[in-house]
């Protein structure tokens, strides 16, 4: 799994993921997110587009994140999700919980 | 090979997807079909890497079968008692605060899966998913109960 910060746009900090979000390593993905949260980006679009799969453990961490920005009065926006992760997102009824857009330019739109 | 064995610790996880991954390629599954049964036999053994062997090493066996109908993959460990298809539904409905995430894997494996039943065989937990190659929908079936093998 790749996470990479790919920019900024209107003060929400753009981080890539791709590759695979599973029990081994969605850690990671929380442990990187928490970093730059620490750091002060507490306004996040995580561009899925890359994502090619999403467990339960994923899911798991992307909540943690949430209620952690919550707490800041942060945000986090999903987009690009596709296929199974989509899917996952969706039956979970995780998509109405977490803001989740077409695209990254989508996302930006909507701020 | 039809069935491996391995530590139930996450480190083998990879390993023991791949295992069943090849016998769903083998299968003829499409790709994204071949996703979900991924999917199911993580929240499977993470399942039984967290819980199984509290403050002990264990194993976890996986078997796979191809039918005519699909794939059976069967996993077991001989860990603490335990039917990880009796655990309730998460409640889908509840906001971020409330939402907890427990039942959330079982809960997939119930969708991907088109059949699911546990057994326990002496000192063992059986966890059998069946994945017909036609499947009716994207709806979770109800565990069969009793079922000739």
């Amino acid at each position: 799994m790749e996470i990479t910060n790919t920019g900024k746009e209107k003060d929400y900090f753009i981080v890539a993921v791709a590759g695979r979000m599973d029990a081994v390593t969605a850690p990671e993905f929380e442990n990187r997110l928490l970093d730059w949260i620490n750091g002060g980006e507490i306004h996040l679009i995580v561009d899925l587009g890359e994502l090619e799969y999403i467990s339960s453990a994923g899911l798991r961490s992307i909540l943690t994140i949430a209620k952690n920005l919550k707490a800041k009065q942060g945000k986090i926006m999903l987009c690009a999700l596709r296929d199974t992760v989509k899917e996952v997102f969706e039956i979970s009824g995780f998509s109405t919980i977490i803001p989740v857009s077409e695209s990254v330019e989508s996302a930006i739109k909507e701020i | 090979m039809l069935e491996i064995t391995s530590p139930a610790r996450v480190e083998h996880l990879e390993r023991l997807i791949q295992f069943v991954v090849g016998h769903a390629e083998k299968a003829g599954f499409p790709i994204h079909r071949i996703k979900e049964i991924e999917l199911a036999a993580e929240e499977i053994l993470v399942n039984i890497f967290n819980y199984a062997y509290p403050g002990l090493e264990g194993d976890v066996s996986i078997t796979c079968r191809a039918e005519n109908t699909g794939l059976m993959v069967e996993f077991s460990d001989t860990g603490v008692p335990f039917n990880i298809l009796d655990v309730p539904d998460p409640d889908l409905t509840a906001d971020i605060f409330d939402r907890k995430v427990g039942g959330l894997g079982v809960f997939f494996v119930k969708e991907m899966a088109d059949e699911a039943w546990y057994r326990r065989e002496g000192d063992r937990n059986v966890l059998v998913l069946v994945f017909d190659t036609h499947r009716q929908g994207a709806e979770g079936r109800e565990p069969a109960g009793d079922v000739e093998t």
